[in-house]
Parts: C-alpha cells; structure tokens; sequence
C-alpha cells in the first residue's frame, strides 16, 4: 500500500478516488483487470499496473476498449472476477461487448468515470452518461446495475458491493463516478481485508474435465421462441433486482417540503445547499440514490406526501430528472437546475434556484 | 481382411471422433466448414485435451460451432472472438484455447483483435478459414476476396481502384514477432486436407508447448456464394484461390520443426 505523508489517523490512510477503485476491486478478490488508457480515470489503471501483480494478479491493457471488454467477457467466462474501467467516448465502444456479457449473464464489473461530452468533450467532470448507464446504452432489453458513490470511502465500499452484486444477478455491474471524485484524495478507514468468499460458478467454461455436460456462453437464440424465453427469464432478473437492490441516502427529510435530488459528487453538493436553505428556515432535505438502477423511487415516492417541490440537479442537461418525474408521478412539480460541459454546480447557484422554487411555491 | 466366419471384413476408414457432438452440421452441401471442423475436432481428440479445451465461435457461417465441437465453447461478437481467448488463456493459462474465425470476422472488422493477440504472442490458436467471401450474411465482398471477383456488393467483380487489394493474412501475421507459428494449408483434395491437419496439429503443439501464438489459415469453399457446383467450387480454390494465397507454413518455431 502506498502512503500518502502527513499524520493520517490510525487506520486510515489518505487515498485518490480512482485509486479506490483499484483497491477496492483487489479486496473484494478482483485479480485481473483489462482496459485501454483515458482520461479522467487514469489512476485506477496506473494503480492496478503495481498493485495487481503484487497479490498474484493480472493487468493487461488491450489495443482498445472494444478489446477490454471482450477481454472481460472472456475471463467472466472462465468464471473469475474481472474489471475494466474507462472514461464516456471508451464505455460507448464497450456498448456491443456489454450487451453480449448482459445476455449470456456474466458477472463482471464496469467503472466508468464520466467525462464532458457529447462527442469527444473534455475531460472535465460529468453525468451525462446516466441515460447510457441506465436506460441500456448497448442494443437489446438488458439492465446493468448502476451504483453511484459520493466519497472515496465509498467507492472502496461499494466496488466491493458491485462484484458481489454481479456475482448474486450473473450480470454486469457498472459503477459510475466523475473527474472529480476520481482524481480527488480523501482519509479512508481500510480496516482489515474482508475475507472474500468466491461463490462456485459452476457455469464456466473452463473445460469439461469432472464435469458430464459441457459448458456454453451464448447470446445467439436464433428461434424468437427461445429469445423471448430468455428476455422473460432477464425481465424477472431485473425485476428481483428491483424488489431487493435498490439503495439511496436521506439528508435532513424529516419534514423536508423542498426536496433535492442528486447523484455522486453533486449530492455533496446538494447537502452543502440544504444546511444553507435550513440555516434560512426554508425546510430542505435531499435524497441521494446509491443505486441509479434500480432507481429508489420508493424514496422519492414518499418524499412527495410532505415535500411540495422537487429539485434534480445534475451535471448535465437533466437525465436522472426524467427517472425522479416518473417516481413522483406529478404529484408534486419536479424543477431541474444543471450545468454541463464539465462546469461545476456551486453551492450559490443551486441555493439561488431552490430559493426561486421556494418563493413560488408560497 | 477376414472375420471369424470367414467372410470379408471391411477395415474401418472412418470413425465418428469423439471431438464432434451428435449435432449434425448446418452447411450447404460442398462447404469447407465441415471438413475443418473434423480436422479440428481429431486433432484435440489425439492430443488428448478435448477435456481442457475451450474453443471461441465466431459470427459467421461457423456462429453455431459450439454445437458440434464437444468442448466448453464461448461464441463471442463478430470479430473479437481473440479478445475473448485471451481473457480465457490469461485466466486459465493451462487449458487449450482456440478461436475459430472467417474472413470477414478475423481480416476485416476483427483486425484489431488478431493482430494485437499475435503481438502479444498469446498462448492460444486460431484457425482461420478463407473463403474470399461474406457467406452467412448473403455472399458480400470480404478483405479476401479476389481481385475481378464478383460478390454480392461487387457485382461487376471487385476492382482495385473501389475496393482495394486482397489481405494476405498468413503473411501479415507471419511479419508478427509474437505470431510464432503460421502456416496456410486448404482442403480442397485427400491430400491437402491430410496436410492440413498435420499444420493444424503442429498449431495445437505450439500452444501445448508454450511458444507463442499460432494461426493457421484455411482456404475454404463456399459453393453457396460462389455460385459454383461443390466439384467446381473445389477446383476454383485450386486455380483461382492458391495463385493468389499460396500455400506453405510461414513460419515454424525451431522447437517442433
Ligand atoms: C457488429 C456486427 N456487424 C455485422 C454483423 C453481420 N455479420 C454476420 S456474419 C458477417 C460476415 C461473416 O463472414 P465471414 O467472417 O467471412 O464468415 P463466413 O460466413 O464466410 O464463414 C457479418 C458481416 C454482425 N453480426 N455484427
Ligand atoms: S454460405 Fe458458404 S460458408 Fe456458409 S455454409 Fe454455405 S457454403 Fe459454407
């Protein structure tokens, strides 16, 4: 493990978020990793690079991210636990390969650290890849499960999450940051290494030997009868997914009747702008889905029995707001403040716009 | 030969191998597919590692391969079938790992993927079947396809200053460091296809060995898309086909030659 100087307290150590990623994957017993070098994620790589080969692992960098993720889809195959991690323009590339990987049920994990877009964009921090991560994204009705963290702590915590995830559905697990968690270091708590138990995958291939049947990773089902077999038994997949994973935080809901809605970096955002609001007396509050799929929109659901306006905000032209109407079911308006092309959201410019929402309201 | 009884007994010259599945083969009459199936198929039969063997499908004429060959078997998207071997191989560094790929797959949108595996010298084997053509999307131009041929998408034959020259695969990947062993044999007469099994035999040693990456290209017939009768299509790989993919082993590791 590298340290970062300074006093860090006992146990905890100062870590890059990219870089927990990397460890992260490695504690929850991912030792082989493939991928294609992009910016604003380059960390994750350059640390696995190192820290790979220390614990007996493999990193391999492929000619390109349609590689990698075939690369992926080969060593899910053989049934190890496997990841990849790219930036916007490298995950559409991944787009055909993670179709494959959802249909012939693989477990495996994505991490995308979003960049500006549309197109070649920039490198500056975005979440213009939600409708991507959650809507499909690669062609066909398939679902990936979608987590979002906030802090570096929590991306160790929830790339453990996402191998065991994708293990327990047979299906890919994207984890979705941005440039500025990715690059930002924060005090982590590692504690000891969690002993990883890999469950038995008894569907690999990995030759027949000691086994009387053979093993087939397929996507092809070339009569409708059997594809629509197959996308029913996937639906009631996704919709277990639905009943059991979806995951978010509540800040100050109490009594909240303005309530905000953020993902990732910007909820931290957001928290900063409801202790504002509150310190004025206008009662703010803020979910933050952990999960983007399944979207929690239970939480939003109830939120809107007391809460008399809604405000998504994110960096982008408003994604994750169409999933917030569709829970609030307009009962309640539903406003959204957002920048894009890698411009930050401040605090100011959130509180200014939730302060207009409020004066209406009255 | 005689039985107990006195009465003659055939020898028996062809025996079903133990590494084919039951499944009957989809080919139209006259294709190459089959033959180099079976030559694939005994060939990890003798070597004994039918049980460790994970073959790699490609998108193609070959999309079902993982009915008929009787080992674990991944299809993988058209063209990446070496990305995907190689996450296999790098996972399970002693099983056997072969992809099985076309013209279009491998040469045209999987060039990528071929190239960088032999670059890298990965440890598993390609088989790569030539047939100067798109069969299962209907008879298009391929990489492959010979100058003045005519195809679906070049009916008036393919020309050089539309579409280009042939890839010679055998001899790019021959120019590969990592590409150990490269060999291009065809199956078009008793005596190619004998010869082309020992090449395939000799790829499959390679990998069991150890040495590096090894391919080997097969010219192949597709009477369907020719639009030739199976004796004439035969006779087109030999006059039209060999000319301009000549046959020979391009390289060979000091180590089995
Ligand atoms: C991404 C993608 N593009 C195109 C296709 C359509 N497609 C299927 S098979 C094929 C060509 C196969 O030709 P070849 O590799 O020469 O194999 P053959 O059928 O001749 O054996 C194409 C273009 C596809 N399945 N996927
Ligand atoms: S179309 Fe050509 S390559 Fe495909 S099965 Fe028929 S003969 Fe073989």
């Amino acid at each position: 493990m590298r340290f970062y100087g300074g006093k860090a307290p006992v146990n905890k150590i100062l870590m890059k978020g990219n870089e927990a990623f990397g460890e992260g994957a490695i504690r929850a017993g991912c030792r082989f990793f493939f991928g294609y070098p992009i910016t604003p994620q380059s960390e994750l790589p350059h640390y696995l690079a190192w820290r790979l080969p220390e614990v007996g692992g493999l990193y391999l960098q492929a000619e390109s991210e349609i590689a990698a993720i075939n690369m992926v889809y080969g060593a899910a195959a053989a049934g190890v636990r496997v990841m990849t991690s790219s930036s916007s323009p490298g995950i559409s590339l991944m787009m055909e390969g993670i179709s494959y990987i959802a249909c012939a049920e693989l477990p495996c994990v994505i991490v995308n650290i979003m960049r500006g877009g549309p197109g070649l964009g920039n490198i500056a921090p975005s979440q213009a890849d939600y409708f991507q991560a959650v809507k499909g994204g690669g062609h066909g009705d398939y679902r990936l499960l979608v987590l979002a963290p906030a802090s570096v702590q929590e991306v160790l915590d929830l790339v453990g999450l996402a191998f065991d995830l994708a293990d327990k559905y047979r299906n890919p697990v994207m984890v979705v940051g941005d440039g500025i968690l990715g690059q930002m270091m924060e005090a982590v708590e590692l504690g000891p290494a969690p002993e990883v138990k890999l469950p038995p995958k008894p569907w690999a291939t990995t030759g027949t030997a000691g086994r009387k049947t053979r093993n087939i990773i397929n996507s092809l089902y070339i009569e409708p009868e059997e594809l629509e077999k197959v996308n029913l038994r996937l639906q009631a997949k996704y919709r277990q997914m639905a009943e059991e994973e979806k995951r978010w935080e509540d800040y100050r809901m109490e009594d909240a009747e303005l309530v905000l809605a953020a993902f990732g970096m910007v909820a931290r955002i957001a928290k900063a702008v409801v202790d504002r609001l509150r310190a004025e007396g206008i009662p703010a509050g803020l979910v933050r889905p952990i999960t983007l799929y399944p979207f929690p929109d239970g939480a939003f659901e109830r939120a809107a029995g007391k809460a008399r306006a809604f405000l998504t905000v994110e960096m982008n032209a408003g994604q994750m707001v169409e999933d917030v109407r569709l829970a609030v079911c307009g009962r309640r308006p539903v406003y959204f403040y957002g920048r894009t092309g890698g411009m930050l959201t401040t605090v100011a410019e959130v509180a200014a716009r939730a302060r207009e929402i409020w004066e209406g309201l009255k | 030969m005689k039985d107990e009884g006195g009465r003659r007994k055939a020898a028996v010259s062809w025996r079903r191998t133990r590494g084919l599945t039951d499944t009957p083969f989809h080919y139209c009459p006259g294709c190459s597919h089959g033959v180099i199936h079976r030559l694939v198929a005994e060939v990890l039969d003798e070597l004994g590692v039918l049980e460790k063997t994970v073959g790699i499908c490609p998108v193609g004429c070959a999309v079902f391969a993982y009915n008929y060959f009787n080992c674990d078997m991944i299809e993988a998207a058209h063209g990446r079938a070496p990305a995907v071997a190689t996450g296999v191989k790098r996972v399970l560094p002693d099983r056997v790992v072969f992809t099985y790929q076309g013209d279009g797959d491998l040469a045209a949108i999987g060039t990528a993927e071929i190239v960088h595996a032999a670059a890298r010298s990965e440890r598993f084997t390609t088989i790569f079947v030539n047939n100067a053509v798109y069969g299962m999307t209907g008879g298009q131009m391929a990489p492959t396809t010979l100058l003045g041929q005519k195809t679906t998408t070049t009916p008036a034959g393919r020309e050089v200053s539309v579409a280009g020259f042939p890839l010679k695969v055998a001899e790019l990947m021959a120019t590969l460091d990592g590409a150990v062993y490269v060999a291009r044999v065809s199956v078009h007469s008793p005596k190619h296809i004998l010869q082309a099994k020992r090449a395939i035999r000799e790829a499959f040693k390679v990998q069991l060995d150890g040495l590096g990456f090894a391919l080997v290209e097969v010219l192949s017939a597709c009477p369907t898309n020719w639009g030739l009768a199976p004796p004439d299509a035969l006779r087109w790989v030999e006059e039209k086909m060999i000319p301009v993919y000549p046959l020979g082993k391009f390289k060979v590791p000091e180590e089995i030659s």
